[in-house]
Formats: C-alpha cells, sequence, structure tokens
C-alpha cells in the first residue's frame, strides 16, 4: 500500500457567485497516474485550478497530509500544473522557457538544472533541436512537450496535466502519453483530465468520471473502461478524439 | 536653416532623445510587467533633479525624510503580515538609514556624490509606489490602474511643490568640456548623456537576456499564468520593474537637469515625450521605442527652431498618426 499524495475531499469552487465544483472528493497514491474523465464543462480545468490554489477554494485539499497553501507554497513543494493553454513564454526560446522551469529549484546547484535538462531533452530529443527558437514558432505537439518539458525542469513529485491531448494529432497523443507511461516508472504521481477517454483510461491506474462538477463514477482504471455507462458515453465503439 | 544650425539643432535633438529613450524603457518595462501606465515616472525625474539641486546647495532634501517614513510604513506593513525577511530589512531598515547616514555626514555638496546620493534616494520611491498604490490594486483593470497612476502623478507633483517650492533648479554638469568640430561645438555634456544612455541600453539588454532574475521578468511579462505556475513572485517581479523604471527616471533628472532648469511640474511634460517613444512603440518593442526616442527628440528640436511656440504641437499631435497606423495594423495582424 503505497502512501497518499494528494487527498481531496469536499472540494468546492468557482468563479465569483457561479458554483461549478460541487463538493469533490479524489486521491492521487504516490507513483500513480489518476485520470479524471468527463465532457466539456463538467469542471475539468476548474478542478484542476482549484487545487493549485488558483481559485478560492472551500474545502480539504491535503498535501502529504498537510493542508495544502497558496500556488508558490504548492509550487515550491514539488506540484507543478500543465495548464490548458500551456502558458508558455511565447517570445521566449525554448532553452529560455525551460530554464525558467527550474525556477523553483534556483538555488539547487547548477549541475542538478543541467542534469533536468539533460532528462528533458532525451525524453524529448525535438526541444533539443528548437533550443534556440522562441516557443511561439513550435509546433502544436512541440508546444506540449515544450510545456512538459518546462514541468519536469522543476522535478516535480506531482504533476498535474489539464487535457494535454487536446488539439494534437493521434499519433503525437500516443508520444506523449507514453512518456506519462515512462515517468510514472521513474516515481512521478500524475493527475490528469481529459476529454479523451480512452488513451487517459488507457495508462491510468485509477479514474474517475467527472460531471457537472460531480464525481459520479470511480474504479480502477480497468474496471471503469468496462464499464457499461463509460463506454456508451465517453468511449463509444469507434475512436474518440 | 543653415548646416551648422542644422546640426547644432540635431545635436540637442539627439540628446533629448537619449533621454527620452531612458523614460521609454522604463514605462515599457512597468507596463510589459504589471500593465501599469507609470505617468508618474515624469514626476520621479522631477524630485530627482530637485533632490540633486538642493544637495549640491548643501541643504537636506525633503525627499529624504519622506522616504524614511514610507520605508518605515512598509517595514512596519511587512512586520504586521509576518512577511519580515532579509530583504525587506534590507530594503526598508538598512538601506534608508545609510542614506540617511550618507546625507548627514557625507560631502553632500560634492557634485558627484550629490547626484550618485539623489538618485539613491528616488529610485526606492518606485517600489514604494508598487507598494501602496498598484500593488493592492494589481489584479484592477488597465483603466483602474491609469486612474491610479494619474492620481500618484498630482500627488507626487503635489509633494514636489511642497518639498522644494515653486522655482526651478539646475544641476552641474558632469562635465564643462566643450568639443569644438570645426565650427560646431559639441557640448562634454551631451556626449556624456548619450553615452550613459548607450550604457544603460546595454545593461538592461544584458539584464533582461542573460541573467534569471531579467528573464523571471520577462516571463512576468509573457505570460502571468506561466510565471505563477513555475513560482515567480509576481509582487517581487511588480516591485523590480518599478525600481528599474525610477533608477531611470532619476538618472535622467540628474542628466536632464544640467541642460535645462526643471520645477516640480516640468517632469510630467518629459515624462508625456517619453510616453510618446514608447507608444511608437507598440508599448512593447524596445527597437520602436528608441527610434521613437529619437524622432521626438530631434522633431522637437527642429520644431523649436520654426515655430518654437508650436514645438509640442507638433510632438504630441504626432500620436494620432502612430496610433492610427498602430490600431489599422493591429486589426490586419487579426488581433482584438
Amino acid at each position: 500500500m503505497t502512501g497518499k499524495l494528494l487527498t481531496v475531499a469536499g472540494l468546492r469552487a468557482g468563479y465569483g457567485s457561479v458554483a461549478v465544483l460541487q463538493g469533490v472528493s479524489l486521491d492521487v497514491a504516490a507513483g500513480q497516474i489518476v485520470a479524471i474523465v468527463g465532457p466539456n464543462g463538467a469542471g475539468k480545468t476548474t478542478l484542476m485550478s482549484a487545487i493549485m490554489g488558483l481559485l478560492p477554494r472551500q474545502g480539504e485539499v491535503r498535501l502529504d497530509a498537510a493542508a495544502a497553501g497558496s500556488t508558490a507554497a504548492m509550487v515550491a513543494a514539488g506540484v507543478v500544473l500543465v495548464p490548458e493553454t500551456r502558458a508558455l513564454f511565447a517570445d521566449m526560446s525554448v532553452a529560455d522557457n525551460l530554464l525558467l522551469g527550474a525556477y523553483p529549484r534556483r538555488r539547487a546547484a547548477r549541475t542538478d538544472r543541467d542534469a533536468a535538462r539533460a532528462d528533458v531533452f532525451a525524453l524529448f530529443p525535438r526541444l533539443a533541436e528548437r533550443r534556440h527558437q522562441h516557443a511561439a514558432t513550435l509546433s502544436g505537439g512541440e508546444r506540449q512537450m515544450l510545456a512538459l518539458g518546462r514541468a519536469l525542469m522543476a522535478r516535480p513529485r506531482l504533476l498535474l496535466l489539464d487535457e494535454p491531448s487536446l488539439g494534437l494529432a493521434p499519433r503525437i497523443v500516443r508520444d506523449i502519453f507514453r512518456v506519462l507511461a515512462d515517468l510514472r516508472t521513474r516515481g512521478l504521481s500524475i493527475l490528469l483530465v481529459e476529454q479523451n477517454a480512452r488513451a487517459a483510461l488507457d495508462i491510468a491506474d485509477y479514474g474517475y468520471v467527472l460531471e457537472l462538477g460531480e464525481i459520479v463514477l470511480e474504479g480502477p482504471s480497468a474496471e471503469l473502461a468496462h464499464d457499461a455507462r463509460v463506454i456508451a458515453t465517453y468511449l463509444g465503439t469507434g475512436r474518440q478524439t | 536653416m543653415t548646416p551648422f544650425v542644422f546640426l547644432a539643432l540635431l545635436q540637442d535633438g539627439l540628446t533629448s532623445g537619449a533621454i527620452y529613450l531612458l523614460l521609454a524603457m522604463g514605462l515599457l518595462i512597468v507596463f510589459s510587467v504589471t500593465r501599469v501606465i507609470f505617468v508618474p515616472q515624469g514626476d520621479l525625474l522631477a524630485l530627482a533633479t530637485l533632490t540633486v539641486a538642493q544637495l549640491q546647495a548643501g541643504g537636506v532634501p525633503g525627499t529624504l525624510w519622506l522616504l524614511d517614513a514610507l520605508a518605515l510604513a512598509a517595514l512596519l506593513g511587512e512586520i504586521a503580515g509576518g512577511r519580515t525577511t532579509r530583504r525587506t530589512l534590507a530594503a526598508w531598515l538598512i538601506y534608508p538609514a545609510a542614506l540617511t547616514a550618507a546625507c548627514w555626514f557625507g560631502p553632500r555638496t560634492d557634485p558627484w556624490f550629490a547626484m550618485l546620493l539623489g538618485i539613491a534616494i528616488v529610485t526606492p520611491f518606485g517600489p514604494l509606489a508598487w507598494r501602496f498604490v498598484f500593488r493592492p490594486a494589481a489584479d484592477a483593470s488597465l483603466l483602474a490602474l491609469l486612474i491610479l497612476a494619474m492620481a500618484l502623478h498630482f500627488v507626487l507633483a503635489g509633494v514636489g511643490m511642497v518639498l522644494f517650492g515653486p522655482d526651478g533648479a539646475s544641476v552641474a554638469p558632469l562635465t564643462s568640456a566643450t568639443l569644438m568640430a570645426g565650427p560646431l561645438a559639441i557640448s562634454g555634456q551631451s556626449l556624456a548623456v548619450v553615452a550613459i544612455c548607450a550604457a544603460l541600453v546595454g545593461g538592461l539588454r544584458w539584464f533582461f537576456g542573460a541573467t534569471l532574475t531579467g528573464k523571471a521578468l520577462r516571463a512576468t511579462a509573457s505570460d502571468r499564468l506561466g510565471a505563477r505556475l513555475v513560482g515567480i513572485d509576481a509582487a517581487e517581479s511588480g516591485a523590480r520593474a518599478f525600481a528599474l523604471a525610477a533608477f531611470v527616471a532619476a538618472l535622467s533628472g540628474v542628466l536632464i537637469g544640467a541642460v535645462t532648469p526643471i520645477a516640480y511640474d516640468t517632469g510630467f511634460e518629459i515624462g508625456l515625450k517619453g510616453f510618446v517613444a514608447a507608444i511608437i512603440g507598440g508599448l512593447a518593442s524596445y527597437p520602436a521605442a528608441a527610434a521613437g526616442a529619437v524622432l521626438v527628440g530631434v522633431l522637437e528640436s527642429l520644431g523649436s527652431f520654426w515655430a518654437s511656440a508650436w514645438r509640442d504641437v507638433i510632438v504630441f499631435a504626432l500620436l494620432i498618426p502612430v496610433l492610427a497606423w498602430l490600431s489599422l495594423r493591429q486589426r490586419a495582424a487579426g488581433e482584438p
């Protein structure tokens, strides 16, 4: 039994007077990939923002059993979010984007940062080729690689990924998800929200279904992938995008 | 106009252009990092000239006491908020105390000492403006921030009037040397101004291109959310941007104060010309702002020869075609 890294209980959050999350509870165990699937507007992005402290939250968010703090405190504790928009520094070079990804560890030795960058370049050789280009000139797939690479430069313990497959060609989605599975074997925990339920449940250990701000279903992802309701709604018979 | 007169006017224009360039860079840095249009930058320029002039005349400037009072308030605020760090202590306790001691015991009538001390006194007003005026409203709309900036301009101009009176003052030039190039006299002060501006531009390029702190500021300007997610503290970035802007404003005040007398209300107009240059750069491009600054300086200088009463009209009227062109280009590029 591995320890719980992230615990969310009865989380409510929203924008102003509009409540989006109606009391969400979920867990991420250390070294696991946990997927949250659900349709557009279910509150997936809101959930990520609330966990990260970008939105005011009510309810419980715990990291290692300690109450989670502000966004800055979450980053310092090794939680990194890759948002749906990627939030890259578009007018800066790939190398500078990666360098700034290591900003939370700026007091660490330079060799430590170089090692992190070597790891990122080993995962995404394309980024090494493009290191002098501006982030704005990258293709959609390369931008997602850079967003992931920048997140990994912080050597996170928990990676929060908001729609990593959004807008990407199926072949690139496969590549990205293969990298995520690879990262898990190195001990990284990942919480990802996805509309692409098939790809997400394929690599996840555990899954939740979020609808209208509530968790309506949960279970080991292999079971979830065979659940009649999930198949009907999210997996269908053909390919889902 | 003879070529000789033209060259003399060009020299004047380039000198003021260099000053406008410094101000435009300060505005761009603050705007891109915090979205504040830092209107009171010109008032800080005037405060710097007046502070240095008073130091050189042997007085103790009121801005020093104002700095001590505001720094103390900032320090108490940090203590009350439980955020006291070694850095806040250094910034709001040790630094002002050291300046006060330097002013009290140092050779303040020495022109160079007075200039450095004056710049050191005025620079912290940038971060203080951020701390007390703009940081509490950091998420407000552009318009609200602009209104705050206008209000702060009136406050600072009033403070300048109270502390230094209504009269203009000049500071000693950096050098009184004159170079003769044929019939044309090139003033050493003009050369010094251009050289200092060039050095500062090079320094800023290095800061933003090669240091992690500079890159963190660019990151905040480039993508606010992204900067937050890599752990860059927006409050700290804002303080740094305002410190840079206040520093260039104070330096400009010392440089221009040797050429033109500056009164408490002159700074605003000079700041506006830096703003025109920054607008020519679309509030985003540094090279375009530099070209704009030189254009404003030369246009103003030539304008004062042809029709001196129309000098400012010509410079500010330049804004209209520039803004029209920028908005057309932006629409063509499909931006909102």
